[in-house]
């Protein structure tokens, strides 16, 4: 890992998106990209790749279904099946229509909950975390690239200037 | 511009051909006597046995609302072959009728959609919209069927709804009550002005749409827009009573408030299904080089989301009423469970199950094969839909998927390809001078 890396400022999103598509073809790799807002296609330019987390809550919607289905199978059929209003409690079918309503808000239950820990877990986020902000402003108004030097410092700079930088720091890194 | 591929036109023809000997054997062979009657269903032997009681005892319930429960007794029998021959004749009738109201609603589903984009100015459909246009065109040829066999019903061709049927009325104190409103008269008068009101919007939303090409302003688009929000709110009142008459009547002991938004559902899903399933055919055949597979997503989206919708209306109307099983209301279930039980329980998985697990991916939803398989599926399952809205009361335990049913399918079908891809071969599948063009020319999601 290298210990320095190069900071470039952009004022403008689609001038950082121009930037983006310059570096990626004078095949530097790109460390982190810090902005205000999402910019569209921003992921797409970078090439990262397309995330998993549908595919992740799918499965969770899933576990949810079994844990209802389950659950009231066990408390309404199996474990005292009273009569309940005339409801037919001899199987889970038969009374099925009642437990609908509980097997899909479990359902959507866990699929939107477990995703969004899932998310936080994936992106490291929880209260008291360290902000890791390399700049305030990247917060407001600019954009900043961020890619490591390999004992290419010049190349870099002139690279990144060329792309209409507004600002390029050199910093030391502090591993996080 | 599109050419009416010879191929196509051939296709339809003998699907029409094919159809109209399907409809005609199923109107020869309809008993005319009760002999004949009970002729044809002892040759189907007694696989009906079950069912049969359950369907009796729907009708003792039915009957004890009104004042004819002295018409049992000794003359028990002679009632109950007299029905059975009643549900044998309408057979070809009400197959008849279920593929001519399907085919209907599926251009009145796209009528409802295309006004919806109109009036909520989206920016991805205007490439689509001569799509939908072609599609509408059917709205004239099949609202005038679906109005004939109403008329023909009024004149007592066949005993489809039998609150027309003067002698029942005559011992039901229920439909002496609605009689007010259910009277052929009325009734005829209210579907006139819901398919006048329709053909009106379609024909002159098509007329603002071809002369907004050759305009230069957008006063023609302005006026469509106006026009397409007025529609919309002509439309839900009338589509809500519209179903009450068309469909919920053939029942008419029974009631559900949220009938017409199930009915909808079903037509607006299956629109937007044929929608998706014209564009991909023409964009295949190279005739729409700017409709991409983010405009096919998108038409996907919807057949996965009004497909849910429609189960959600579904099933809150089948949830309440088994829960609190009141038995006025809950014989509509009786019946369609005792005999129905694997087209009304089959539809569930053609309808929900089936587009929720196919059209869930997002990358399956660009794919034109996935959304024409689940396509042929939703269509199917709403086919069944409407099958188990009208013959449970119209031919009871009768019911069958023969010969009449899928002649009168396949005649709709070469009618509705016929009448639809005559009208896209018209006018240019590309508006010009939408104002919306570009952008929908640009979607991509």
């Amino acid at each position: 890992m290298a210990s320095k890396a190069i900071h470039a400022y952009y004022d403008d999103d689609d001038v950082l998106m121009l930037a983006v598509k310059k570096v990626k073809a004078a095949k530097h790799h790109i460390e982190e990209v810090y902005c205000p807002f999402p910019v569209h296609g921003l992921d797409k330019a970078m090439g990262l790749a397309p995330t998993r987390i549908a595919i992740t809550s799918f499965i969770y919607g899933c576990i949810g279904l079994s844990v209802a289905t389950l659950m009231m199978n066990y408390i309404m059929i199996e474990d005292w099946p009273q009569d309940i209003g005339g409801k037919p409690s001899f199987s889970y079918i038969e009374n099925m229509p009642a437990f609908v309503p509980i097997m899909f808000e479990l359902t959507v239950f866990f699929a939107a909950h477990l995703m969004v820990i899932t998310f936080y877990m994936r992106s490291r986020l929880w209260p008291f975390k360290k902000a890791e902000n390399p700049d305030v402003r990247t917060t407001d108004d600019h954009f900043l690239m961020e890619i490591d030097i390999h004992g290419n410092e010049k190349e870099l700079k002139d690279l990144l200037l060329d792309t209409g930088a507004v600002e390029i720091n050199i910093v030391e890194k502090t591993s996080h | 511009m599109y050419t009416f591929s010879n191929k196509l036109k051939i296709g339809s023809f003998i699907l029409m051909a094919l159809g109209i000997l399907g409809i005609a054997i199923g109107f020869i062979s309809a008993p005319s006597t009760v002999e004949e009657a009970k002729a044809i269903v002892a040759s189907h032997g007694d696989g009906h046995g079950d069912a049969h009681g359950a369907v009796e005892a729907y009708g003792a319930v039915a009957e004890g609302h009104g004042d004819a429960v002295e018409a049992h007794g000794e003359e028990h029998d002679s009632s109950h072959d007299e029905h059975l021959l009643h549900q044998l004749q309408n057979k070809p009738w009400a197959a008849l009728y279920v593929a001519a109201f399907f085919f209907f609603m599926i251009a009145l589903g796209v009528l409802a959609f295309y006004a919806i984009q109109r009036a909520a100015q989206a920016g991805w459909s205007p490439l689509l919209f001569r799509v939908m246009e072609g599609i509408t065109a059917y709205i004239v040829p099949g609202g005038i069927i679906v109005f004939v066999i109403l008329v023909l019903s009024v004149l007592h061709m066949n005993h489809l709804f039998v609150w027309m049927d003067a002698d029942v009325v005559a011992h039901d104190r229920l439909l002496q009550g609605k009689a007010g409103y259910l009277n052929p008269t009325f009734f005829l008068i209210r579907a006139a002005i819901f398919l006048a009101g329709w053909m009106f919007y379609r024909e002159y939303s098509r007329k603002l749409s071809l002369r907004q090409d050759e305009s230069n302003d957008n006063a023609n688009f302005k006026l469509n827009f106006k026009w397409s929000a007025a529609f919309l709110v002509f439309y839900l009142v009338s589509e809500s009573i519209m179903s009450w008459d068309w469909i919920m009547s053939v029942d008419p002991h029974w009631f559900s408030t949220l009938f017409g938004w199930y009915v909808f559902a079903s037509m607006f899903v299956s629109g937007i299904t044929v929608i998706a399933m014209v564009t991909v055919y023409l964009k295949s055949r190279g005739y729409l080089p700017d409709v991409n597979n983010s405009h096919i997503h998108d038409l996907a989206k919807f057949m996965f989301g009004i497909s849910i919708f429609w189960t959600y209306l579904w099933f809150s109307q089948f949830m309440l009423i088994w829960y609190s099983n009141i038995p006025e209301e809950v014989t509509y279930y009786v019946t369609r469970i005792a005999d129905y039980r694997l087209p009304f329980f089959g539809m569930i998985v053609m309808n929900f199950l089936f587009p929720v697990l196919l059209l869930m991916n997002s990358d399956f939803k660009r794919m034109n094969w996935f959304v024409v398989l689940t396509g042929i599926v939703i269509l199917g399952g709403h086919y069944m839909d409407i099958f188990n809205m009208i013959m449970p009361s119209t031919v009871g335990d009768q019911w069958f998927i023969g010969i009449p049913e899928i002649g009168a399918v396949l005649f709709f079908a070469g009618l509705f390809i016929f009448w639809v891809f005559r009208a896209l071969s018209t006018a240019p599948l590309q508006p010009k001078r939408n104002p919306f063009i570009e952008e929908s020319r640009h979607f991509h999601y």
